[in-house]
């Protein structure tokens, strides 16, 4: 009886403490989860309501994984209607639990094809491409006389012992696109030989893809294999670092938009699928990334070369989708085991 | 002391009104903590029993044990963990010891310094240990050939954020004690460290215990500091963060959230075997012990407390630091850049506002609510049999789990379609009641250890004056609880503001809190900008502690006038 009072007043507490959210009479309410960068979701959703007015976009931002990990555990009564910017690696994910709604945007055969889901309607379609990039701490490498870095290879060498920072694989998915692009670069075997003696190098596995530029930048550790987008702007607040693409080629993933299924405001998260196919959307995401979805748009970036995109792996995302748990499986076997046993 | 031994059938006719009402208190108590602890635990946990086809199976924990370096991240964590709380409680101790029982001048100075490092975020420390040892760091020379990151920059930094968690506990535990036996140990001319020994350290004993239960909980399940600074040095809470946040691994996550919460079992059944012992130090005929100077002691004593202080102060004078300059560690020009970025650009205020409304709120809930918990366990001794240790065990749990598992654990039971609950999911009031759970175990170990040390024979008295034993609380138990229930509040309010681990799973576009947003700068690479708005929420918090203070001044003059003998 005394249980039952209490959970009828319970619910009476939990209804009253609901902040209830300001009602929009005339205004849809889109819920879009995404982990861009806060400046870029200004111009973006600017852009977007100049054509769609009647439809206001409520972000959620955060890192990439820790949106993926509230996508999913949101999975049996999503919030979210879009989700937009984050990693094509997620999105394959979120495919295989089947949260997605496919939708063909209109704009669809203007998107470079190796920049969207292979089915047809797509599941998800890609935005701009994130891909690796090295720091490299020019006044420390002076202080310390450290060689020159053109190749991945170079990374191997001895003076670089201790100098080097990577983000970890299973955590960061920086981390994870620069794994594969070895394994598809040297193949199978060579790239784990590779990785085996870059670890000799590798003074600290980070959790994040950004961390490891950043602390190029600060002079922590010389060395920091990071991703274009960020050593772009780490470098232009100041820090002196050279930014440098290995010559044997990037690894990349991609930035992708997709609709979660089910959502009750389909026609306004299509509205939002179709805008950020447009080549107007485009040219807004070529102010942030050098290489965007639909081909031949060109604002390149100051400190990325124009031949950016010749520089990327071959990338195959059903071969990374099927063999990620084997992959990382490996690293953490290799890496994760006897990380400690050296100082 | 008298202990009901009788067993009256709960809530049954033998019961006087005010008996039956602290009970039912007690089991919509019981019933709350169910609801907004147990189960969202619960439902994660289950994740680890099952397979990824949904069926029942021990599948998750073989593959655990089959995974290389787990063994060693188990190690690491308690190791780690047990040489961090041999290193705090001794600290937090001498300078509780120095604020309570010395004639310091400036006591409270000392003390807003000493609780300090609960000003900022838990990263705030990790950072700034990282530009005094790092690479970079004017200190690097001090820690000779190792590197700051890895075990060493974990103990430094969890050493500083857990000091202040210490301290809380034992500044109330040294709060009161009996003049009479410092008098008889006088009269016997026992040695001072004899009188430390035999009086000072028994009455404080469930302090001390309560204290290193909490460091070393603590130790365990913090991920943000061992995220930040623990470079390959494998621990259990970032495994949780790498398997959740990385792999997107639930299942496995939970059997490692299910690893973290066995040192907290082994810590709540101490804690039950110890609290059976205990007695009250301060009995009705009390006279409360007034500290008299003695040179030879508060010299030392004051040397102590100004080096711990400078030590406090250097770790968050470094990322106010930080914040001013303007690229560390290449141009160190001053200039307010990161301020205005922050707060104009990057969206802070707003988030800014929120921590406030999210930090007020916990502090006006929780703070009665777990208050009045503890009374209850501590005073009453009616009710069934199990619900006194199931109370006791959810009080305990929080302290053990990371806030990362709590804010998933919240995702999966709150947002499930087929909870009446639903409604609460993506509001501010989830936020305010993850944060009282979330610091529900320090508070209510302050709340116990300030009620222990008043004599039961107070509600004796009342029930035989027949006056209602809730009176009593009001008349007697909450004016000597004070300053407890104060330190409570401020510590609840500081906590809600600095939090991150939970809320990062629970905020809504309309209720991102600031510390969120620091992680995000920092994420990013905005290390001005995030020490920024860190220092930011430091001086706000330092705000409220002394417009606290200053406000509890007055109050405590006139309510806790009986402390002083002087009458």
């Amino acid at each position: 009886m005394t249980l039952k009072r209490l959970a009828q007043s319970l619910a009476a507490l939990g209804l009253a403490l609901s902040v209830a959210l300001p009602a929009h009479a005339d205004k849809t309410v889109l819920n879009v989860y995404t982990a861009l960068e806060t400046d870029q979701l200004k111009a973006y959703q600017e852009a977007f309501n100049k054509q769609h007015p009647d439809i206001e976009i409520k972000w959620t931002r955060d890192s990439t994984g820790i949106i993926t990990a509230k996508l999913l555990a949101e999975k049996n009564k999503p919030v979210a209607d879009v989700i937009m910017g984050v990693a094509a690696s997620s999105m394959v994910v979120f495919d295989r639990e089947h949260m997605l709604q496919p939708y063909a945007p209109q704009n669809l055969k203007a998107i470079n094809p190796k920049f969207r889901d292979a089915a047809s309607p797509p599941k998800w379609v890609g935005m701009d491409v994130w891909g690796a990039a090295v720091c490299y701490n020019v006044a420390e490498m002076q202080k310390q006389g450290l060689p020159r870095i053109e190749s991945w290879k170079d990374l191997l060498k001895p003076e670089f012992k201790g100098k080097v920072v990577m983000p970890n694989p299973n955590s960061s998915g920086t981390g994870f696109l620069d794994v594969t692009a070895w394994l598809q670069l040297f193949g199978e075997k060579d790239g784990w030989a590779y990785m085996d003696k870059l670890h000799d190098n590798v003074a600290v596995y980070t959790h994040s893809g950004s961390k490891p530029c950043v602390m190029a930048g600060a002079g922590e550790f010389p060395v920091g294999i990071s991703f274009e987008y960020r050593a772009n702007t780490v470098r232009e607040k100041g820090a002196p670092i050279d930014v440098i693409f290995p010559s044997e080629g990037l690894g990349w993933d991609l930035e992708a938009l997709a609709i979660v299924k089910d959502t009750p405001r389909i026609e306004a998260a299509r509205k939002l699928a179709d805008w950020a196919a447009t080549r107007e959307a485009n040219e807004l995401y070529a102010k942030n990334f050098a290489v965007v979805a639909i081909p031949g748009i060109a604002t390149r970036l100051k400190h990325v070369p124009n031949d950016y995109e010749q520089r990327l792996v071959k990338n195959d995302f059903a071969w990374m989708a099927q063999n990620r748990d084997a992959i990382l499986a490996e690293w953490q076997k290799r890496y994760a085991n006897k990380s400690e046993a050296k100082k | 002391m008298t202990r009901r031994t009788l067993s009256l059938p709960w809530l049954g006719e033998g019961q006087t009104t005010s008996e039956r009402l602290s009970t039912g208190l007690l089991i919509g108590a019981a019933f709350l903590l169910c609801v907004f602890l147990i189960l969202p635990l619960g439902v994660l946990l289950m994740g680890s029993l099952f397979d990824d086809a949904g069926e029942f199976s021990l599948v998750r924990f073989i593959e655990f044990a089959a995974t290389p370096g787990m063994g060693r991240a188990v190690w690491n964590t308690i190791w780690v963990a047990l040489v961090v709380t041999v290193i705090t409680v001794p600290l937090a101790f001498l300078y509780a010891y120095a604020i309570q029982r010395a004639c310091l001048p400036l006591r409270g100075v000392w003390r807003i310094v000493g609780l300090s490092a609960l000003l900022g975020p838990s990263l705030v420390g990790a950072i700034s240990f990282i530009q005094w040892f790092g690479t970079q760091g004017v200190l690097k020379s001090w820690l000779g050939d190792s590197s700051v990151y890895g075990p060493i920059g974990i103990i430094l930094s969890t050493v500083y954020a857990s000091f202040p968690h210490a301290l809380m506990i034992l500044v109330v535990a040294l709060a009161t004690a009996d003049a009479r036996l410092f008098e008889a140990a006088e009269a016997l001319s026992a040695s001072r460290w004899r009188k430390f020994v035999t009086v000072t350290l028994p009455s404080a004993r469930y302090g001390l215990i309560s204290a290193a239960l909490v460091v070393f909980s603590y130790s365990v399940s913090e991920f943000g500091i061992p995220k930040v600074i623990g470079g390959n040095f494998p621990v259990l809470a970032v495994e949780v963060y790498v398997q959740v946040v990385g792999m997107h691994n639930f299942g496995r996550g939970a059997v490692v959230a299910l690893l973290l919460l066995l040192p907290v079992l082994v810590a709540f059944i101490v804690d039950w075997r110890i609290q059976r012992k205990q007695q009250a130090s301060l009995t009705a005929r009390a006279v409360p012990y007034v500290p008299r100077p003695d040179w030879r002691r508060d010299l030392p004593l004051l040397a102590y407390c100004v080096l711990v202080s400078v030590a406090m102060l250097g770790v968050l004078g470094m990322a106010a630091y930080t914040s001013l300059v303007k690229f560390w560690p290449y141009n160190l020009e001053l200039s307010l850049t990161h301020y205005r970025y922050g707060l104009a650009e990057a969206g802070v205020l707003d988030a800014y506002l929120n921590s406030l409304k999210i930090a007020g709120l916990t502090t006006l809930v929780g703070t009665p609510f777990i208050f009045l918990v503890a009374y209850l366990l501590e005073k009453n001794r009616s009710g069934p049999a199990w619900l006194r240790p199931l109370v006791q065990g959810a009080a305990a749990l929080p302290m053990g789990v990371p806030g990362l598992v709590l804010g998933i654990g919240y995702i999966l039971f709150f947002n499930h379609p087929s909870n009446p609950l639903n409604g609460l999911y993506q509001t501010l009031a989830i936020m305010v009641i993850a944060n009282v759970v979330h610091y529900y175990t320090s508070c209510h170990l302050t709340a116990l250890t300030a009620l222990k040390s008043i004599d039961r024979e107070f509600e004796s008295v009342s029930a035989s004056l027949k006056v209602s034993q809730f009176v009593t609380l009001w008349r007697v138990t909450l004016p000597v609880c004070l300053p407890a229930v104060l330190e409570i509040a401020r510590y609840l309010f500081i906590n809600a503001m600095t939090t991150v681990s939970a809320l990062v799973f629970l905020y809504s576009p309309e209720t991102l809190p600031a510390s969120v947003s620091i992680l995000n700068l920092d994420e990013a690479g905005e290390l001005g900008p995030a020490a920024a708005m860190a220092t930011l929420i430091v001086i706000t918090c330092a705000l409220v502690s002394l417009a606290y203070s200053l406000l509890t001044h007055f109050l405590f003059r006139r309510q806790q006038a009986w402390r002083s003998p002087s009458r």
